[in-house]
């Protein structure tokens, strides 16, 4: 258990909404959690579970209270703001629109993206030679937003959307990738075409990545590590080989019997397009 | 009116304008276009250009320094409108007003009365009537607004395709965007403020310059006519790409300041001329969504208004 093993560590994570009145909401739990080098973990839980907040409290959108560290390559980030962690950390949110910027072109939200976490000076933001590199990057997904660089991005359709998003989150290389229920609100074919992208990309760059969803199928079919969460607490958390063999049913059985409650969101269960 | 010589030296005076005002309308596209920032200490910023640069000419100063210091005393003023909104977390609109008021207080210490005339002072367009061929009014008045709208026509159309400069489009595009890509928002926006006051009061000190004076109540209404121009700009031209929408607001302040001439022409009352110009901007902005309400497509804006 050396301090440096782990990528991204989290130690006593909370994080308690509306506190000291009645609406008051415990969302993390004193949350610990190793993340290894070349992980990529699933968490899934039910509405209200803390997956998202937990990914806010990793990028910095809120500092984690009551002495709670966040570590990434040995060194801890819990005090810099979100815009500082970018240096670490890409993200792909549910929203397609918060991901990338309407009113500029596909080539501008590219270059806006290449420079994560690096100083910007006075150099025109891009060139032939980056230009290039933004086609590369673009071509694997196969919707030839390669050739509409100068297209504005607000005349693409959600799922192009997201897809850019994606390759502008992975496109500076972070050592942390974060998926926010990436594709919840893609159409299953678009939905599909990102998930492909995602899983090449991860597995090319063997980066580290932490994929929320509602999704149980989606959570057992990609990834090497499946992490449940309730009411702000992680509550199963298994690797490759215990993995391997579930079923949507084993998962809901492991559920009810780590959080001691049946397992009665229908939304998790239904939701398997 | 169809006399042509006339017609000529109207369309002149109203480039001159469109010129000169043209670069507080670049001002308010940087803010409330560009940055979604509705800055309203434009009109004290406006006056405060030209208040510093009169009082640096009267005192015998190169009246091009002259200008250049009022468009960074402009930048001040940005300066602390922005940091008032980023840093104490006033909202945009307030935080625009109070400078604008403080400034009014400001001006009038800066030149010690309300007014101050430049009539026989060294200005930047009296330096150019020496110029051989330049003995016109409006010839010299065109030319040294034509060189100055050019340099910053350059200056701008490049800086907003650098690395910095593309941040601080995408800031007022999608914040949320721009922290991810490792900016700190509050930077771009700060710059982007100040950048734009500037450009306010470095359009001040030209037109003081210009008309031969500097009052305390020249800003008056500059947010409005630089929305004007904006609004005329973009209808007009419908310009894409950077280089186009900064020619399309220059090209819309002209239009702005032809229609004002032309109606003060016509017989229209000067105190007029301000209600008739918020009219217009209350038509410009309410037509788009009154069009959508009635198609039933409006969804309420999520920006900082």
């Amino acid at each position: 258990m050396s301090e440096n093993k782990g990528l991204l560590k989290l130690k006593r994570i909370s994080k308690v909404f509306s506190k000291g009145s009645v609406d008051e909401v415990r969302a993390l739990d004193k949350i610990n959690l190793d993340v290894n080098s070349g992980d990529y973990i699933a968490i899934i839980g039910s509405n209200g579970a803390g997956k998202t907040t937990l990914l806010n409290v990793i990028a910095g959108v809120y500092p984690p209270e009551n002495g709670g560290k966040i570590i990434v390559n040995g060194r801890e980030i819990s005090g810099l703001s979100e815009y500082r962690r970018a240096n670490y950390i890409g993200r792909v949110y549910q929203d397609p629109h918060v991901g990338t910027a309407a009113k500029m072109s596909i080539e501008e939200n590219m270059a806006m993206a290449l420079l994560r976490g690096q100083p910007r000076g006075l150099r025109v933001a891009s060139n032939k030679q980056r230009r290039e590199l933004f086609r590369v990057a673009l071509a694997p997904l196969g919707l030839g937003l390669e050739n509409r660089l100068n297209a504005l991005v607000g005349t693409l359709s959600g799922g192009q959307r997201q897809a850019l998003a994606l390759v502008m989150a992975t496109l500076s290389k972070p050592a942390i990738l974060l998926l926010d229920e990436h594709i919840a609100t893609l159409d299953p074919r678009t939905a599909q075409i990102v998930l492909d992208l995602t899983d090449m990309v991860v597995t090319r760059e063997k980066m580290t990545t932490i994929m929320v969803t509602h999704n149980m199928e989606l959570a057992l079919r990609y990834g090497n590590r499946l992490i449940m969460m309730h009411k702000g607490r992680i509550v199963v958390d298994m690797g490759q080989e215990r993995r391997a063999n579930l079923a949507v049913h084993d998962l809901v059985v492991a559920f009810e019997r780590a959080s001691g409650e049946e397992f009665v969101d229908d939304s998790v269960l239904l939701r398997s397009d | 009116m169809l006399d042509p010589a006339a017609v000529g030296r109207l369309l002149g005076f109203s480039l001159y304008e469109g010129l000169a005002f043209g670069f507080v309308a670049i001002g308010i596209y940087l803010t409330f276009r560009v940055l979604s920032f509705p800055d309203l200490t434009v009109d004290g910023s406006f006056a405060l250009g030209g208040a510093v640069a009169a009082v640096l000419i009267v005192n015998g100063v190169n009246p091009f320094l002259a200008t250049l210091a009022a468009l960074g005393a402009g930048l001040c003023a940005g300066l602390a409108t922005s940091l008032l909104n980023t840093k104490l977390k006033i909202p945009a609109l307030l935080a625009g007003i109070l400078m604008m008021v403080a400034l009014y207080s400001i001006n009038l210490r800066i030149m010690g009365r309300s007014n101050l005339p430049l009539l026989r002072e060294v200005t930047i367009f009296s330096l150019a009537s020496r110029l051989p061929g330049l003995e016109t009014r409006l010839s010299y008045q065109l030319v040294v607004a034509g060189v100055l709208a050019v340099i910053v026509f350059f200056i701008l159309n490049w800086f907003l395709r650098t690395e910095i400069g593309l941040a601080l489009r995408a800031t007022g595009d999608n914040e949320q965007m721009v922290r991810g890509a490792g900016v700190d928002t509050d930077k771009t926006t700060i710059l982007g403020v100040s950048i734009a006051n500037g450009l306010v009061a470095f359009s001040g000190g030209v037109v003081a310059q210009g008309q031969g004076f500097a009052d305390v109540g020249m800003g008056i209404g500059m947010i409005i006519m630089g929305l004007a121009a904006v609004i005329i700009g973009e209808a007009l031209f419908r310009p894409k790409g950077v280089a186009r929408l900064l020619l399309a607001v220059l090209g819309g302040t002209f239009v702005y300041r032809l229609v004002i001439s032309v109606a003060l022409r016509m017989g229209m009352r000067a105190g007029d001329l301000k209600l008739i110009t918020a009219v217009i901007v209350i038509i410009a902005l309410a037509v788009p969504y009154l069009q959508k309400k009635i198609r039933r497509e409006w969804q309420p804006p999520a920006a900082r208004w």
